[in-house]
């Protein structure tokens, strides 16, 4: 299976509080609050970490759960992400995200 | 609120994370409204670099939510690089303004920068009253086509309507406004006694009667509003009064940090100390936490507990943050009467 690079969308808000990353979107006030594995994979997604080096690196070391399942786990969570606009994937490394960006908000 | 809001300002209380700042980048203005708190002069405020490094600092203490307001934001020749600056530390913001230096291009760029919310102050639908409040000629027709802007480019619009003695009557032409230019609208009838203590403009208060007009206006009100309280329980004597210090604080142009921006009780300042110290260790700030609803002595047995807007800091602008605001006691008391008429009609 090829490797996948992801960064975060822009025109999103996101903090993280306590142990949750909060996630509201600027044009329709969506709010969204991820779980701590979504978090780690949030907090991951600067454009050059592949997912591989996050279930391997992250989820794997601070999570009780084996490489297989945190793979197919986290390959879920992330095409979840993306269906929501919260995430963009490549097959290449890519730029950090810049919040402010344009993108996703009706002209 | 949702759930999940509410899910996170829970979580944001427990931690003492200051979820929610306001932030105001200055005081100046080009509009004189008759109830403005604000003094307009400039005593030195906050330098670009000096905002920039509040807020890297409000984003390492958690917050998620800046308010920047003013004094009149646009005022401010560094505003759209403090506003540039602050979404790359992903910041979710929301402008207060009365826009009437607010054109297409400023539009354009508030929609680029992925502004969540702009709330403009609309006072009257009526020129000569609008115009009348703010002191400027021509300023009701200036706010309204700078909305227009703001909503030709999808952003999302408030208008505030302040209530006060010579336009509480315009409300629902207000919400009429509001719904032709597809945006959201608020009404309040809070006026605060100025921040040096001056109570002069609180004759410009609604009148009871205009405020039991508010309080029967089926309009406004929620399914339940006319329900009686609920009754006291007792985990609600834990609760605290509201998030002022708890969650929520406020930052003026110069650097001084206040639990709200309607409690200006000082807590610290930023030019001589980090947010996070005064934030976690001012004694004023750590007294504000303290408080629970049970240390009330009067509002923790009153029977409009459960329902009442209670201000905190309206209670220590009178001089006693554990006692009433009399400005609450009164709604609580018509909101009571208007309860009681409808029982007779009924």
């Amino acid at each position: 299976m090829s490797d996948v690079f992801f960064t975060r969308a822009g025109q999103l808000a996101a903090r993280k509080v306590a142990d949750e990353v909060v996630i509201l979107r600027a044009h329709d006030s969506s709010l969204y609050v991820l779980n701590p594995v979504a978090s780690a994979v949030w907090e991951a997604a600067d454009g050059r970490t592949s997912l591989d080096a996050v279930v391997r690196d992250v989820i794997c070391h601070e999570f009780d759960v084996d490489p297989e399942t945190a793979r197919r786990d986290a390959s879920e969570l992330l095409a979840s992400l993306v269906a929501e606009g919260l995430l963009r994937t490549s097959d290449q490394p890519m730029a950090p995200a810049d919040p402010g960006a344009p993108g996703g908000h009706p002209a | 609120m949702s759930a999940l809001m509410q899910h996170v300002w829970d979580r944001a209380l427990e931690a003492r994370v200051p979820l929610s700042v306001q932030f105001d980048l200055t005081y100046r203005c080009n509009e004189r409204c008759v109830h403005c708190y604000l003094d307009h002069d400039d005593h030195g405020e906050m330098t670009t670099a000096e905002v920039k490094g509040v807020l890297d600092q409000l984003a390492g203490a958690g917050t998620l939510f800046v308010v920047f307001s003013g004094g009149e934001l646009l005022l401010r020749k560094d505003l759209f690089e403090i506003l540039g600056y602050a979404r790359t530390l992903g910041f979710d913001i929301r402008l207060k303004t009365n826009a009437i230096l607010l054109g297409e291009r400023e539009a354009d760029r508030l929609r680029d920068l992925g502004i969540r919310s702009v709330q403009v102050s609309i006072y009257s639908h009526r020129p000569e009253i609008h115009d009348g409040i703010t002191k400027v000629p021509g300023s009701l027709q200036r706010s309204l086509a700078a909305i227009r802007f703001l909503r030709s480019r999808g952003l999302h619009v408030v208008i505030a309507n302040v209530l006060m003695r010579q336009n509480a009557g315009d409300y629902p032409h207000v919400r009429a406004l509001a719904g032709e230019l597809g945006v959201e609208c608020t009404i309040d009838p809070t006026i605060t006694p100025k921040m040096d203590g001056d109570t002069s403009i609180l004759n410009l208060r609604v009148s009871e009667p205009q405020l039991l007009r508010v309080y029967t206006d089926k309009s406004l009100l929620g399914h339940d509003a006319n329900e009686p309280p609920p009754l006291i329980e007792e985990e609600m004597l834990d609760a605290a009064p509201c998030s002022a210090g708890h969650s929520a604080c406020y930052i003026s142009p110069y650097g001084d940090v206040f639990p709200c921006v309607q409690f200006p009780l000082p807590t610290g300042n930023l030019r001589a100390q980090r947010f996070g110290d005064v934030w976690h260790q001012s004694p004023q700030m750590n007294e504000v936490r303290a408080i629970r609803m049970r240390d009330l002595p009067t509002c923790s047995t009153c029977s409009f507990m459960t329902t009442c807007t209670r201000c905190p800091g309206l209670a220590y602008m009178e001089g006693n943050m554990k006692g009433p605001s009399s400005a609450d006691c009164e709604k609580s008391t018509v909101r009571a009467r208007a309860m009681a008429a409808e029982k007779d009609i009924a």
